[in-house]
């Protein structure tokens, strides 16, 4: 069972760069545990190296909501760039556009990954910029993101957030409809290779 | 109305459709790796579930398997612990596993298809993005995260909602020396790296038609770096003629009911696609990236661009920082970036094509002295298969290393990777910042110009080279 999301309310860190690769939400090197906890020290660890970087800037310490432009979340399919942002604190993350894996994966894992439009990431990144304690309510009942004036509809699939407003691990969904499976593999044409 | 190939290879995988719900996909083929697995399988102990179709599941080693001193113990205890988790896990839940050591092992997505598992109008699966590499046969691959794998593993189906379609169509006939990579490197700089979002692409067209199996797969396997959901093509005699005979083909009778059954796997004349992009494969030229993302790139033949002649400001803040990060002047000639490392290899271009291509270039040339070439193999059987034609001797005489079968540098989880500001010309799939080793820039090039950048020391390609004739 995942933790039940229907309202959130935290502050947020601006992230200025479109196409943040899953690489650099979490290098390779950060990938070698077996575990499914403790990834936050990887959490873009090559651009934290620099202390100018906005998850090194105090003001934005305790973010739960991470604003990021286009194009986030590409590449490689691993779930360990969900599992750095969680491990790291952060509940939501607010894009003009996805990569699909990432996106696929933030909800099996829990992360709400919104999809707004890119004027109001303008809108967000100089709202926080300029007052960075600015509260976001991200209300997934709503699909709607509140923060100060700003008041934005945001997109995400119906099943997705079916299944994070009710806390649902799929695999129990699925395994719901055994009896459909096994009619399905019953009819698969013998031909088709095994691995065996 | 007519449907397209994605359309009729999805619909024959819907085990269950409701109103609101995703479509349950079956899973015909589950390929697993040590990376993106242990916390799958930890998920099913902790549940008390078992793998629904070992039988429908194979594992390899490739992501932190070195590529020298194959016969000692892998030196990094973390990426020892991980490939042992996985041999652990596999031994538990019957999983066939092909080790290090194994002459099956290899790039999971090398192995799949040179066993004759990936098979037209299958749904192929992997924790691993370049899964769109099975999509040459007509497959329905695409790569999916660790929560995904544990469900796979559990259910053997997976719920997915249906995704648009899309034809890139490719015309004309490629020059020579211009190859699948170039092909797909010039789509993603035209289309852009979040081009394919959400859709289903099939390639077609006379240039995708008459490229052989390995080239094919090529062009799929880059499918993700556009973004798409996963790449197709149609089944065609090239295909059959590639799996025939295979380990996992369907043999006898079997064999001609399959093909009967993958020759209905066309789009049909009146199907509609939601989205086309039309290319034209005689216009195109080798073509390389100069930036942190594969959408950057540009004609070999070309110069670093200037962020100011992108209109969009996001773009210009994107290649403004790649250009820092690549440490490149904009105006430089591309021809002029001198290369300290060439890597040939990755689930892109690591197959046995590949390694003919580089060699029949490098023959009788050297490396470059400021230069060092690694060459490695796809898999454990392209490295046999090279070393029967003579093509490690060919590598090794010019100076190149000859490794062992893995990932290697295309990522730099083993011990292959660039050292920081030290700059490649890869064969690979991501010159993403970092991707190949800490502070390390990559140009993604074809193998062909791989192999004349090793000779050249700096960006190049075949043409460019003095004939071997020439040289005194």
């Amino acid at each position: 069972m995942l933790e039940k999301f229907t309202v959130h309310a935290g502050r947020a860190l601006p992230l200025r760069r479109s196409n943040v690769d899953t690489d650099q939400i979490i290098p390779a090197e950060y990938l070698k545990r077996v575990t499914r906890t403790g990834f936050e020290d990887g959490l873009f660890a090559a651009w934290r190296k620099d202390p100018e970087f906005v998850l090194n800037q105090p003001q934005y310490d305790g973010a739960t909501v991470l604003v990021a432009g286009p194009d986030f979340g590409t590449g490689s399919s691993r779930e360990h760039a969900v599992w750095a942002l969680m491990d790291h604190g952060f509940r939501v993350v607010l894009s003009a556009r996805f990569g699909d894996i990432f996106r696929g994966n933030s909800g099996k894992a829990g992360l709400l990954a919104a999809q707004v439009e890119p004027d109001v990431v303008e809108t967000l990144w100089e709202l926080i910029e300029t007052a960075p304690e600015t509260e976001i309510v991200i209300d997934l009942e709503r699909r709607e993101v509140r923060a100060a004036d700003l008041r934005a509809p945001f997109q995400i699939d119906d099943y997705t957030r079916w299944r994070l407003l009710e806390g649902l691990d799929d695999i129990g969904i699925t395994l719901g409809h055994e009896a459909e499976i096994a009619s399905f593999e019953a009819a698969r044409p013998a031909w088709r290779p095994t691995t065996a | 109305m007519g449907r397209t190939l994605a359309e009729k290879v999805w619909d024959e995988h819907v085990v269950r459709s409701a109103e609101g719900e995703p479509d349950l996909l079956y899973i015909d083929l589950h390929l697993v790796h040590e990376v993106t697995s242990p916390q799958a399988f930890d998920g099913l102990r902790l549940s008390g579930r078992r793998v629904r179709r070992p039988d429908l599941t194979l594992a390899t080693e490739d992501h932190n398997v070195p590529t020298v001193d194959l016969d000692k113990p892998i030196a990094d205890p973390v990426s020892r612990t991980q490939v042992e988790t996985l041999r652990r896990n596999c031994a538990e839940f019957g999983v066939r596993v092909h080790s290090l050591g194994d002459v099956e092992q290899g790039i999971v997505h090398v192995v799949g298809p040179q066993l004759g598992l990936t098979q037209p109008g299958a749904t192929v699966v992997c924790g691993d993005s370049h899964t769109s590499t099975h999509g040459a046969f007509g497959a329905l691959a695409f790569g999916i995260g660790t929560s995904e794998v544990e469900h796979v593993l559990a259910t053997q189906t997976l719920p997915q909602a249906r995704p648009k379609t899309m034809a890139v169509t490719v015309d004309g006939e490629l020059p020579p020396g211009v190859t699948a990579k170039d092909l797909v490197l010039t789509l993603i700089a035209t289309v852009g790296t979040g081009g394919g979002q959400g859709h289903i692409v099939e390639y077609r067209g006379e240039a995708i038609r008459s490229l052989s199996m390995e080239s094919r797969m090529t062009i799929c396997n880059m499918s993700i770096e556009w973004g798409a959901k996963a790449g197709l093509i149609a089944p065609d005699q090239t295909t059959f003629d590639y799996l025939r005979g295979r380990p996992h083909a369907p043999q006898g009778a079997d064999w001609d009911t399959a093909v009967e059954l993958w020759r209905s796997l066309v789009t049909d004349d009146d199907a509609v696609f939601d989205k086309e992009v039309v290319l034209d494969a005689s216009a195109m030229t080798p073509f390389v990236t100069w930036g942190t993302n594969p959408g950057q790139g540009a004609p070999l033949g070309a110069q670093v661009p200037s962020p100011e002649d992108f209109e969009d400001g996001g773009d210009r803040v994107a290649a403004e920082k790649a250009l820092t990060y690549m440490g490149l002047e904009a105006g430089t000639p591309i021809r002029d970036i001198a290369i300290d490392t060439v890597f040939v290899g990755s689930c892109t271009n690591g197959r046995i094509e590949d390694l003919r291509a580089a060699a029949e270039i490098i023959k009788g040339r050297k490396v470059a002295e400021s230069t060092r070439m690694l060459v490695v193999p796809g898999s454990v059987r392209v490295r046999l298969q090279a070393q029967e034609e003579g093509l490690d001797v060919i590598f090794k005489e010019a100076g190149a290393e000859w490794r062992g079968a893995g990932c290697s540098m295309c990522l730099g989880m083993n011990p292959d990777q660039l050292t920081p500001g030290e700059r490649s010309a890869s064969t690979s799939n991501r010159n993403f910042e970092g991707r190949q080793g800490k502070g390390g820039r990559t140009h993604l090039v074809s193998p062909l110009v791989a192999a004349a950048t090793a000779v050249a020391g700096h960006l190049t390609s075949p043409a460019d080279l003095p004939t071997r004739d020439d040289r005194s």
